[in-house]
């Protein structure tokens, strides 16, 4: 019986990796922002209709190991309390939070400054202005964008990589991925809804897709890991945050020493190798 | 006794129905080959209806110049896919079997109104048209090639979206796609992006919104999120030409709305305009 229950509990599954990633206590992008830089600035607007509280962009430095690093953030914010989720929609963006990161994002190429996203969305938001403000051309258009993009991108997918409205800032030169995070091209819910026509087999679904860290890593979608405390980051913020910035630090200090020139040809060659495409 | 007698059968739907096509949009019934004599365009409504893309390249390729390319690059089932219905494998390969095609995009050099271009037509018929490996690499040769060879781009996209039974891969094709037409454009050349019915999800998301014009036909479906999706979180209703091709006109998004007589003419004469 205590074998049983051993076994039980070392087994993680994809679901629990998402009940993890979805934690409400989890670090969120203010938790990076903080732990990571030692000051920072936020700015807002896309400088067309609107400020979208879902996406949080400003610059910030990161010093580690003798180094210093002035960069541009991009996060995606599901809030901390009630009042700031209905703000953010959980996260979920509208078109003015990805312009407003290609807005920010082409002033850093300007000034050498390297991006550091975080990644952590159910989606992007299925609204009635989100479609007519363009929500498909903003993610489109962010993909185009980030891959010629002139100065190093790091992205460290912390919670929920939820399909494009993640991927719109997801696109980089290294991409970290906490270890209980999950990404995937569609939630375990929508999944099983389609081709389960069951909402509930959502387990079924996260094992088929293959939405966890080390099956991200095997597919070649990824490129590190960061581990977590025991239990999941929400067990000890701190120094899941850390751990986090030992990673990106150690990014920064690669992707700095390549010309813009090779960082775009090495990004190319990156993002032209995913996928499997012979029988 | 009469709980014994046996329950009316639900009346079988006559034979003869077979012969109509509806249209999906006003509902109109008529006679099938009505339909396909009007190249599968409501004479009613006007909505244009899915062409399957060898239909759509006999329409835009001038006689005998489509020589198609990559047809050797599919798909592949790295996921090891299964869920309720069965496994991926087996659905592409009954598709593969169904329509003869490999993937859900074919691609080839042509000459379109005299004008050279590598021209790309989605099929629906394929999987829903999704985005899979197959679909994302087709489509990045197509640009290395199209740069090699100084041609001009035009993808007519059809989907509902990325294909979930190849899971990241799938999602990673959107970036891929999109990076190698940020290339094609930094090239000097151009990339006309016809967006058809419909026009969904991960693929309106990646190629088929960067196009340096983006036309459509009537009364297209074109959107991100699906309608019900929206619905279901703003709990509004929405308009009925929500998502329509005209009402994203009218809201910017698209630069010319075009009859499906009129494309090919349209296109050799914006591709005319810049010179190639």
């Amino acid at each position: 019986m205590a074998t049983k229950k051993a076994e039980k509990t070392a087994k993680k599954t994809a679901m629990d990796c998402v009940k993890i990633a979805r934690d409400a206590k989890r670090p969120h992008v203010w938790d990076f922002i903080n732990g990571i830089c030692d000051d920072f600035e936020e700015l807002h607007g896309d400088r067309l209709v609107n400020d979208d509280a879902g996406m949080v962009a400003g610059f910030g430095t990161v010093r580690g190991g003798g180094a210093e690093y002035k960069v541009l953030v991009l996060g995606h914010h599901k809030g901390a309390s009630v009042e700031e989720n209905m703000a953010s929609n959980f996260g979920m963006v509208n078109p003015d939070g990805y312009r407003k990161a290609m807005r920010l994002a082409k002033l850093a190429e300007r000034f050498h400054n390297p991006v550091v996203t975080f990644v952590d969305t159910p989606g992007a938001y299925p609204g009635r202005e989100a479609e007519e403000r363009g929500q498909a051309e903003a993610i489109a258009k962010s993909l185009e964008f980030f891959a010629g993009l002139k100065t190093p991108v790091v992205v460290v997918v912390t919670g929920e990589g939820g399909s494009g409205g993640a991927l719109a800032i997801a696109v980089g030169d290294k991409v970290l991925m906490m270890e209980n995070a999950v990404y995937s091209v569609i939630s375990p819910e929508g999944c099983a809804g389609i081709l389960w026509r069951d909402g509930a087999k959502a387990p079924e679904a996260a094992e088929a897709l293959k939405i966890t860290a080390p099956d991200l890593l095997k597919l070649g979608a990824i490129d590190e890991i960061v581990k977590e405390p025991a239990g999941g980051a929400h067990k000890n913020g701190k120094t899941a945050v850390a751990a986090v910035k030992k990673s990106v630090l150690a990014a920064l200090r690669e992707l700095v020493k390549l010309s813009p020139e090779e960082l775009v040809e090495r990004r190319y060659a990156k993002i032209r190798a995913y996928g499997n495409f012979y029988k | 006794m009469g709980w014994f007698e046996p329950k009316a059968e639900k009346p079988k739907i006559p034979p003869a129905k077979a012969l109509w096509a509806i249209c999906p949009k006003c509902k109109s019934h008529m006679d099938k080959a009505v339909w396909k004599k009007n190249n599968c365009i409501c004479p009613k409504c006007n909505y244009h209806g899915r062409l399957s893309a060898r239909e759509r390249i006999a329409q835009v390729a001038d006689d005998g110049t489509f020589a198609e390319v990559f047809r050797e690059v599919s798909y592949s089932d790295h996921l090891k896919f299964h869920d309720a219905t069965g496994d991926y494998k087996s659905k592409v390969e009954a598709t593969i079997a169904k329509t003869g095609e490999n993937e859900s995009v074919v691609m080839g050099t042509c000459e379109i109104g005299g004008h050279k271009a590598m021209l790309g037509v989605m099929d629906f018929a394929f999987m829903g048209g999704s985005l899979g490996s197959g679909t994302g690499e087709r489509i990045a040769r197509a640009c290395e090639q199209a740069i090699a060879e100084r041609r001009p781009l035009v993808i007519f996209s059809a989907s509902g979206g990325a294909r979930m039974h190849e899971g990241i891969l799938s999602l990673m094709q959107m970036a891929k796609t999109s990076a190698a037409i940020g290339r094609l454009k930094d090239a000097g050349l151009p990339y006309i992006s016809v967006l058809t019915d419909p026009t969904t999800g991960g693929v309106s998301a990646s190629y088929a919104m960067l196009g340096d014009i983006n036309v459509t036909e009537p009364k297209a479906l074109i959107g991100f999120a699906g309608r019900r999706v929206i619905e279901n979180t703003i709990h509004q209703k929405l308009p009925d030409d929500f998502q329509s091709a005209e009402y994203l006109e009218k809201h910017g998004f698209i630069d010319k709305i075009v009859e499906r007589a009129d494309m090919k003419a349209f296109i050799a004469k914006m591709l005319n305009y810049w010179g190639f």
